[in-house]
């Protein structure tokens, strides 16, 4: 056997194992998923002829205002998440090395207990009795002082961020327990973690004498840390937009223990159709769907990634071409 | 400076809203009353805390049985998927470190893409899998499912240690006439031992606290701990129970971290 030929069955054999594992539990599942969105259903739950019905049943107006939900969900709960991991990894950035490591780390301490549990103690928490539904009760009327008198587009576009409510506020109705509000509250708990360690990934490579040579020249605090800091650790925010945002648009247990009916979300979806009332086509299609709704931001952060790398390159070039020409002229002269 | 202040009170304001639960997690251990979970009664008066749960937990009395029960498979499928996704992560990322033609393009889109799909699609797809194959759910499939997700975690992991590997050590080691088996046991392995060992651990935390996918593929009847406790989310009298438990394996965590620190300075002073 040439050495050639050799190192390639090598390469056959380690690769073999993983490659094939995945490839018979990852790609061909997901191959099945799509297939089943074209078939029908039997009587008995189980997958019949091939057909379209599935995706005709699909414009079912249950599920567009699902995939909706879960989209304008998934997009608040990154929207704090970020709002409140930004400050967060600023201020351990700027720490001493010593304080960094400890703070850093208790940030991911409450991953030592299950996950289950800790929505479970959420739940207890949020309890009718409980204070937290007197806080509830008190920022809903705080909100409807702060924002009633806007006109309604104004009111939609803050419905959309969950700072306003659909209807008025009934004290007796209005349970933070199987609320929206429940929902998205835990959810920012539980992602929180993985927005702020990659923008504190990026914070730490800082340089922050960049921020004072701002404020040297003039710049207000908060405009140096808006026109400096930001564009600074965008990778970070990128990954942090996508950490959350994935996670949050297949999010299912926080919805079912905390939504109850009011919060139905496509993962919630999914497992009604696969495992209580069996209809394997919807809960295939709903699947694809959501695959959809995760792969876009993935492709656009590639993309916006790709551009930024041309970008700089080009700017690298531009600058030594002109290194060049000046160096050139010099030489002239 | 002004800025700073406002940093380091949203800082602490996020501190205290991720240990609030924890902090409940531990006192719910001890509440009396397993229904209402409250340290007060009817009347609003403190009625005391309580061990019995924990004595229940150590007695393995008959109400929590169930609850170490599949307390145990976790435990089990967590060690077992641990040890099967170490050896196929090191193997692929030996793979994919060493080769870098269109065959391992094809294999790293298989290994990463896993890392960022919802855990719910991979849990759905393998349900689909096991419909279409017309197995039956259980412990195999439990354990299937959590080898595929694990196995992506540990390559990254080994993956990264292998970047900061110095090829020339494999090649000393033939120089000096090592076989390749005995070049890949006693030199290579050895060395990326530690990032073996990272990706391990992250696959059994991983393991041991996943609901979603399991809670799909586990078929009637079979409970890892995860849905055990999800399943309980009616009304149960037992729930402290749960909290306890939680508060014995939160501790255990923290004593294994103490004393692996204490294990690592211990070296490093040995050294000196």
């Amino acid at each position: 056997m040439s050495a050639a030929a050799k190192s390639r069955r090598g390469e056959w054999l380690i690769t073999a194992p993983s490659f094939l594992w995945l490839a018979l539990f990852f790609a061909v599942p997901a191959v099945i998923v799509l297939a089943f969105t074209f078939h029908g259903r039997d009587a008995s739950g189980g997958v019949g002829e091939w057909s379209l019905s599935t995706w005709r049943e699909l414009v079912d107006p249950d599920y567009p205002t699902i995939v909706w939900n879960t989209l304008r969900i998934s997009f608040e709960v990154t929207l704090w998440s970020i709002v409140l991991a930004v400050p967060c990894a600023y201020a351990i950035a700027r720490m001493g090395s010593r304080w960094r490591a400890i703070v850093a780390g208790s940030i991911m301490l409450p991953f030592w207990t299950s996950f289950v549990v800790r929505v479970f103690a959420w739940k207890t928490m949020l309890h009718p009795d409980g204070w937290l539904q007197s806080c509830y009760l008190g920022w809903l009327t705080a909100r409807d002082c702060m924002f009633g008198w806007l006109p309604a587009f104004a009111q939609k576009a803050l419905l959309s961020v969950g700072l306003a409510s659909a209807g008025p506020v009934d004290p007796a109705t209005s349970t933070i327990l199987d609320s929206e509000t429940a929902v998205v509250l835990v959810s920012v708990y539980t992602f929180l973690p993985f927005a702020i360690m990659p923008i504190y990934a990026a914070a730490e490579k800082f340089d922050f004498s960049l921020l004072e040579a701002a404020r040297d020249l003039g710049a207000k605090n908060f405009y140096a840390f808006r026109k400096i800091f930001i564009p600074g650790i965008r990778q970070g925010l990128v990954s942090a937009v996508l950490m959350v945002f994935i996670p949050a648009i297949g999010s299912y247990v926080i919805p079912q223990m905390l939504g109850g009916t009011n919060c139905v979300l496509i993962g919630n979806k999914i497992f009604m159709r696969a495992i209580q009332n069996r209809n394997i086509p919807h809960a295939s299609a709903l699947a694809t769907l959501m695959a959809i709704s995760v792969l876009i931001p993935l492709g656009l952060s590639m993309w916006w990634k790709k551009r930024q790398d041309i970008r700089d390159r080009r700017r690298l070039e531009e600058q030594t071409a002109r290194l060049m020409t000046s160096a050139l002229e010099g030489g002239v002269q | 400076m002004k800025r700073s202040m406002v940093s380091l009170v949203v800082l602490a304001f996020v501190l205290a809203f991720l240990y609030v639960p924890i902090v409940l997690v531990v006192a719910y251990g001890f509440v009396p009353n397993g229904l209402s979970m409250s340290f007060l009664n009817a009347q609003g008066e403190f009625t005391g805390v309580t061990g019995k749960w924990y004595s229940m937990l150590f007695s393995g009395h008959q109400s929590v049985r169930a609850l170490l029960e599949s307390f145990w498979l976790s435990l089990t499928i967590a060690g077992v998927s641990t040890i099967a996704s170490c050896m196929l992560g090191t193997t692929s990322a030996l793979a994919l470190h060493k080769w870098k033609g269109r065959l391992q393009s094809v294999h790293h889109a298989l290994v990463y893409t896993p890392l960022v799909m919802p855990d719910i699609l991979i849990g759905i797809s393998l349900l689909m899998l096991f419909v279409a194959c017309g197995v039956k759910c259980g412990f195999w499939t439990i354990l299937i499912a959590h080898v595929t997700f694990c196995v992506s975690y540990v390559t990254m992991t080994v993956l990264a240690r292998l970047a900061d590997f110095d090829e020339r050590i494999t090649e000393a080691a033939y120089d000096l006439g090592a076989g390749p088996w005995y070049a890949f046991f006693r030199v290579q392995l050895p060395i990326l031992l530690p990032g073996i060992v990272a990706g391990g651990l992250l696959a059994f935390t991983l393991s041991i606290d996943d609901v979603v996918i399991t809670s799909f593929v586990n078929g009637a009847g079979t409970n890892t701990f995860p849905t055990y406790v999800s399943s309980m989310t009616k009304h149960s009298r037992n729930l402290p129970s749960v909290f306890a438990l939680s508060t014995l394996m939160l501790l255990f965590t923290c004593a294994m971290v103490g004393v692996s620190k204490l294990l690592t300075s211990g070296a490093r002073f040995m050294r000196k």
